[in-house]
């Protein structure tokens, strides 16, 4: 397999960045990492997981749609669309991998996203396996494996050197952009140390996360459920799970009055939040408990019912570290549990 | 790069029509005259007037009108009121058609249809009136039984006197909530009235009204012995992107603007309680 030394990695993203925007995980200065354009000096993070994942760079978290021009009782439409520059993000963990097609699932069906398509399509996505997995974790829950993690590139680490597999046509292409770095290399040791990151993931608290008790043939049963009083209770509707998690889809469209004119965006929206749903004659989501229950039964049930029987979720566990009031998705998961 | 949904088409306001004192008929077309685009009675599309706000409304013009779209909106909110104000020969912006239609092509054919509406819930169900009536070979008898607050508060009133009354196999069945002068019409609500006429239980349903309305009418139907398999309606709920993405319509796993607006009652019935 071709690899390229730890040490000599910021060689290649040199060569990456001469052509294309490189984008890498790298600590800010509160030490948390933070997908950061490449430039000389940005260092890797090899943290296990970004602050905010990587839907932004598909997703972003505002996006301009369309201007309009006021005259009058005339109104001018004007396409702002223009076409991506390829970019290439480096480091997605298997997790966030996989939330591109949970992803892709809503906006590249038909009637397709072409904001979203857009980025897709000129994006070349290197995955970085997971080495140190934590007890927020719950990936294989989902039947990822974090030791896989896909993407157009895999790339893996035995602790001295990175290792590349292409799993694309576009990740070719890269490979191709780079072999001058890279050389072919024994994968003896990064077996070894991807056996010994499945032990560890198979030791992880939260490895034991059964899926069985939901999917779009518990709708009724679960949606009836009255344990959605006591899990919503203490919710703040802050909806930093919303904001922190990778397959959160949910998007408002808003008009903004420049002064010249009008910008139509659309920005992330959460279903936690009174408003979604307010209506001129109601709200049909009245309570933090129908709000509550909507972000779980939409990852657990609706989705899986849309779509094969996917879950809407890929373990990432960002909201177990971020929620202010400690309450996630496991905890539902678990009480909600058929056993 | 591809037409993408989200970026509207303009359209003209050509004739604004008062209903009611809050209901207004507005009629939209391309700014070369002719419809925006084609659609199927039920659907819906999202007008917007930039700067003020975009929302989704019925189509209430039957799509055998091949030269105009029209558009019958309460003033209730923000957008609503703008639209209000306006003049003809303002343009609006608008995209669609969204959602499901009516199955008048399919399980409405050849049946014997009971109209069942409420205030400014006849909008959607006018479309699929007006395209009974001009393809009247297809279907049989025509019953409408159309109720509001007072006279005044009758949606599209003059056609209804003027072309459904006077069409041979239609019958409309009029009433306003409480005694009024100059009305010698019924006075009662829906739900009892639509049980006094004892309809046919042979008859499908289509019904759109005030949530509280279609609750009690149904539960009278059900009572002289209509099936759920036999009443369709229309449902509402906050949308923004109209094609099952932005996330707010759903009801269960089916979005209102991409699976409905239209449901059967044993089809929402499977569907939670959260409307």
């Amino acid at each position: 397999m071709l690899k390229i030394a730890i040490e000599k990695i910021d060689e290649l993203f040199a060569l990456v960045a001469q052509n294309q925007a490189l984008y890498i995980p790298s600590d800010n200065k509160d030490g948390a990492a933070e997908y950061t354009r490449w430039s000389e000096g940005v260092k890797y993070s090899n943290a296990l997981n970004t602050l905010r994942s990587a839907k932004d760079f598909f997703f972003p978290q505002t996006e301009d749609l369309v201007d309009f021009k006021m005259s009058g009782k005339n109104i001018e439409i004007i396409d702002i669309r223009k076409e991506t520059e390829d970019f290439v993000i480096f480091g997605v963990r298997a997790c966030d991998a996989k939330s591109f097609f949970i992803l892709d699932n809503v906006y590249l069906s038909e009637p397709v996203d072409s904001y979203y398509k857009n980025r897709r399509e000129h994006a070349t996505v290197i995955t970085m396996a997971c080495s140190k997995p934590s007890e927020t974790c719950f990936c294989s829950a989902f039947g990822i494996d974090a030791t896989q993690p896909g993407g157009d590139v895999e790339c893996a680490s035995d602790g001295t050197s990175f290792f590349f597999e292409a799993k694309t046509e576009k990740g070719k292409a890269f490979i191709d952009s780079v072999s001058s770095l890279l050389s072919d290399g024994d994968t003896a040791e990064l077996d070894n140390a991807k056996a010994k990151t499945k032990e560890i993931l198979a030791k992880l608290p939260l490895a034991e996360l059964s899926t069985e008790s939901f999917g779009a043939d518990k709708l009724t049963e679960l949606f009836n459920s009255d344990k959605w009083a006591g899990l919503s209770e203490s919710c703040l509707a802050c909806g930093t799970c919303t904001f922190v998690c990778p397959t959160c889809q949910c998007y408002d469209i808003k008009d903004f009055d420049t002064g010249h004119g009008i910008k139509r965006y659309r920005c992330w929206d959460s279903c936690m939040y009174s408003d979604f749903t307010k209506m001129a004659h109601g709200n049909p989501r009245l309570t933090q408990l129908e709000r509550f229950r909507q972000r779980f039964m939409h990852k657990l049930v609706y989705y899986p019912a849309n779509y094969d029987g996917v879950f809407g979720c890929v373990g990432c566990g960002r909201c177990l570290a971020k929620c202010p009031i400690s309450m996630n998705i496991v905890k539902v998961m678990k009480a909600l549990e058929v056993k | 790069m591809n037409n993408d949904t989200l970026i509207p088409h303009l359209g003209v306001v050509t004739d604004i029509r008062i209903d009611t004192p809050d209901v207004k008929t507005f009629r939209v077309v391309s700014p070369e005259g002719g419809k925006v685009f084609e659609h199927m009675p039920g659907q819906c599309a999202m007008l917007s007037i930039p700067g003020v706000g975009e929302a989704m409304f019925s189509i209430t013009s039957s799509p055998t009108n091949k030269e105009f779209m029209e558009f019958s909106i309460k003033k209730c909110g923000c957008l609503t009121s703008w639209l209000h104000m306006m003049e003809v020969g303002q343009q609006v912006t608008i995209r669609g058609p969204y959602g499901n239609a009516f199955p008048v092509e399919t399980e409405l054919k050849g049946k014997d249809l009971l109209f069942i509406a409420g205030g400014i819930g006849l909008a959607p169900l006018r479309s699929v009136i007006n395209y009974v009536r001009d393809n009247r070979a297809n279907y049989g008898s025509v019953q409408i039984v159309y109720g509001s607050r007072s006279k005044d508060d009758l949606v599209d009133y003059q056609e209804i006197i003027n072309e459904w009354m006077n069409d041979d196999g239609i019958e409309v069945n009029l009433t306003i909530d409480n005694p009024q002068e100059g009305w010698d019409g019924h006075v009662g609500f829906v739900p009892n009235y639509v049980k006094e006429l004892e309809p046919s239980t042979s008859k499908t349903v289509l019904i759109c009204g005030p949530p509280i309305m279609i609750k009690f009418t149904l539960a009278g139907l059900k009572e002289i012995g209509f099936q759920e398999t036999q009443v369709y309606t229309t449902m509402e709920l906050r949308m923004k992107c109209g094609v099952g993405k932005c996330g707010r319509c759903n009801i269960g796993d089916k979005y209102v603007c991409k699976h409905g607006p239209v449901f059967r009652f044993d089809q929402l019935n499977e569907l939670p309680n959260e409307y």
